[in-house]
């Protein structure tokens, strides 16, 4: 996901936040170079910027004597390229689902030891495999998320209209002009296979010069390929329908009553954000002590109360107000939720014919 | 006092060198690393061989790649003339400005440099969105109108319905321009304010009006100062890609939004490079052709 490279609302890939970010890694070699004249335990934790409560890594500290570095990232493909070239420095890193796939297979990820995260026995069962990572070798979850659709309730044809399907989006002219889309080449090209009644992976070549087809044919009627900031773009009138992540909507909702969410009848993308040692991280001992405590229920509550994503820790969910639970767009329901599926990484090729595709469409 | 560099040798060195080690270290040779990736084949996720391939060069110059190099260079092109058809007027008014006003103009000019690319291009995105400025502007002028025609016994003009001027082609035109113009004036503005104001005043006193003044001195005279503002606005231009990423639509993409790409989500460094080197090549080609003008000018001179 190219999500957020520039702005996002009061989420966790926000321009300013971004720019702390920056700002953070400047004085992050500082840091890394302090520590190792100390002798103080330290984890160099790397995260999505705003994606953490604001006491738990005091709360760590205190609990357990280790302090945390703490940087930002703002896109998979970012933290993607800064270990490209070996790991900087990092003990623990907070990539998607997909992205964690692509760094095991390009052998950027250690093996968590699973004795040392007792916590585990707080996710929900659901979470304890992946499919993306089978028997959680790499990767325990921190969120997850879905794609949907945002649309402003007044500027749809009757009161109760709801645009229950990708078609409103990606393949029919009733909202021209006044649509925005992931700007992503997977999640487009995905998301336009389940509209097609298709899995989101192992899409036939067939089926993608379809959708190529379809995509191209739907172009004009599209006003922006947004990178992950469409919920602003709602906000601000610019269209009235966007493909979005939930938290983003959720979090519209509470600015601007007239903002409604659906998951699209077809299915939709589910994401999690994984947390993950990577290889040669100087503090592994303190690292899964780290995801250790992250995982704990009063943690996890202090962070989900925070950033309002879906949490997979039941102990923590159990411990949230009713209001949250009951959230229907950070939760979708167990009907909606069958319909959803993991993006799977399926090698370097596919992610380069997807771009080819996206390329073209965007050309044409 | 002048002298020759070689009979101060050490001192020439001792300037010289921290610059060029600099300029090598950090410029040529992480440049040839990237001129080697475009030799190179991807064999892992994270592994490049140097095998000499120009297997890179060749899907870069297919047909796809090619129109959008073909449509970059026509918007670069479109962002330099009329950088060029708003900044002379703007560059002969700073200097034949009196000196006080003159330092207070080329601030102005200078001034959008002291913020970031990136907080610009968002506050131009709040002037021109549906609910922007502009758009307000319109709408107030709009229903004075309606008022106005309604007071007079004519029919209201009815809803105002909001101009859309952002994400097409246009957005990003104006955003280039708006990002550009100061690398277009600075040059011109040095050219105009070094020539020789005796030739404008004969020009005028043998007969010849403002304008043909304009043409047939001050423009062959700044020719050289053109040159180099269409050559340092262009190649900028020509790369941009934050601008068409965040004003343009679904058919802006330029082919620097098509080399991100390659080095982030498709992971093909290689690809990128030679596309990146496709478009140093075009740079190269740009200067050249702007030396020969200059070298021609100088000998017409």
């Amino acid at each position: 996901m190219a999500k957020g490279k520039y702005l996002k609302g009061a989420s966790r890939r926000s321009l300013l936040k971004q720019f702390g970010a920056a700002a953070v890694g400047i004085s992050f070699a500082g840091g890394l170079a302090g520590c190792s004249r100390a002798s103080s335990r330290t984890v160099n934790f790397h995260n999505w910027a705003t994606y953490i409560g604001p006491t738990t890594l005091d709360d760590f500290q205190e609990a357990t004597g280790i302090s945390v570095n703490y940087t930002n990232f703002a896109s998979n493909d970012e933290l993607f390229a800064a270990l490209r070239a070996g790991n900087p420095g990092y003990d623990v890193i907070v990539p998607s689902n997909e992205y964690v796939t692509r760094m095991a297979d390009a052998q950027m990820l250690m093996e968590l030891d699973h004795s040392l995260i007792p916590n585990k026995a707080n996710l929900l069962p659901e979470f304890l495999d992946a499919g993306f990572d089978p028997g959680r070798r790499y990767s325990m979850p921190y969120t997850w998320l879905v794609v949907g659709v945002g649309y402003r309730k007044s500027r749809m044809p009757s009161p109760t209209f709801v645009p229950d399907s990708w078609r409103y989006l990606l393949d029919s002219n009733q909202f021209t002009g006044r649509i925005a889309v992931l700007g992503d080449s997977a999640d487009l090209i995905r998301l336009s296979a389940k509209y097609k009644g298709h899995s989101v992976n192992g899409v036939p070549d067939a089926m993608l010069s379809e959708i190529e087809q379809m995509l191209i044919r739907q172009k004009p009627h599209i006003k922006a390929f947004h990178e992950d900031d469409g919920q602003d773009l709602l906000l601000s009138g610019e269209v009235d329908i966007v493909m979005e992540y939930n938290g983003d909507i959720a979090q519209s909702i509470r600015d601007d009553a007239d903002i409604a969410w659906v998951i699209p009848s077809e299915g939709t993308l589910q994401n999690q954000d994984c947390l993950c040692i990577p290889n040669q991280a100087p503090h592994p001992e303190d690292a899964h002590a780290f995801i250790n405590y992250l995982l704990d229920g009063q943690a996890g509550a202090g962070i989900a109360e925070e950033i309002q994503y879906a949490t997979p820790n039941s102990a923590a969910r159990d411990l949230m107000p009713e209001d949250y639970k009951s959230n229907t767009i950070v939760y979708p329901t167990p009907a909606e939720l069958a319909r959803c599926e993991y993006g799977a990484f399926e090698g370097d090729e596919k992610a380069r014919l997807y771009e080819e595709i996206f390329t073209r469409i965007s050309a044409a | 006092m002048e002298q020759s560099w070689k009979q101060a040798k050490a001192a020439f060195a001792a300037i010289a060198v921290p610059p060029v080690a600099w300029l090598v270290l950090f410029f040529l040779v992480p440049l040839a690393v990237i001129w080697a990736y475009t030799f190179g084949e991807n064999v892992g996720p994270t592994t490049i061989d140097f095998t000499g391939t120009f297997a890179n060069y060749a899907r870069a110059l297919e047909p796809l790649y090619l129109d959008i190099f073909g449509k970059s260079l026509i918007i670069a092109g479109l962002t330099t003339l009329l950088c060029l058809i708003v900044g002379f007027p703007v560059a002969l008014a700073i200097a034949f400005a009196g000196p006080k006003l003159k330092s207070w103009l080329l601030l102005a000019i200078m001034l959008p440099f002291w913020t970031n690319l990136l907080i610009r291009t968002f506050a131009l995105i709040a002037v021109l969105r549906e609910q922007g400025y502009v758009n307000f502007a319109l709408e107030w002028l709009w229903n004075n109108a309606s008022g106005f025609m309604t007071l007079i016994g004519l029919q209201p003009l009815g809803d105002y319905e909001p101009l859309t001027l952002l994400y097409n082609n246009t957005a990003v035109v104006v955003g280039l321009v708006y990002v550009h113009l100061p690398f277009m004036v600075l040059p011109l503005y040095s050219a105009l304010d070094r020539m020789d104001r005796s030739l404008m005043e004969a020009s005028l006193d043998l007969g010849a009006g403002h304008m043909r003044t304009i043409w047939s001195v001050v423009v062959p005279l700044a020719a050289p100062g053109i040159a180099s503002g269409i050559l340092i606005t262009f190649i900028p231009a020509l790369g941009a890609y934050l601008t068409p990423d965040l004003l343009g639509g679904t058919d802006s993409q330029m082919i620097a939004n098509v080399i991100e790409r390659q080095f982030k989500r498709a992971n093909d460094w290689p690809f990128g490079a030679a596309l990146s080197f496709l478009l140093m090549y075009l740079t190269f080609i740009a200067i050249a052709a702007q030396a020969f003008i200059q070298r021609k000018a100088e000998r017409r001179g």
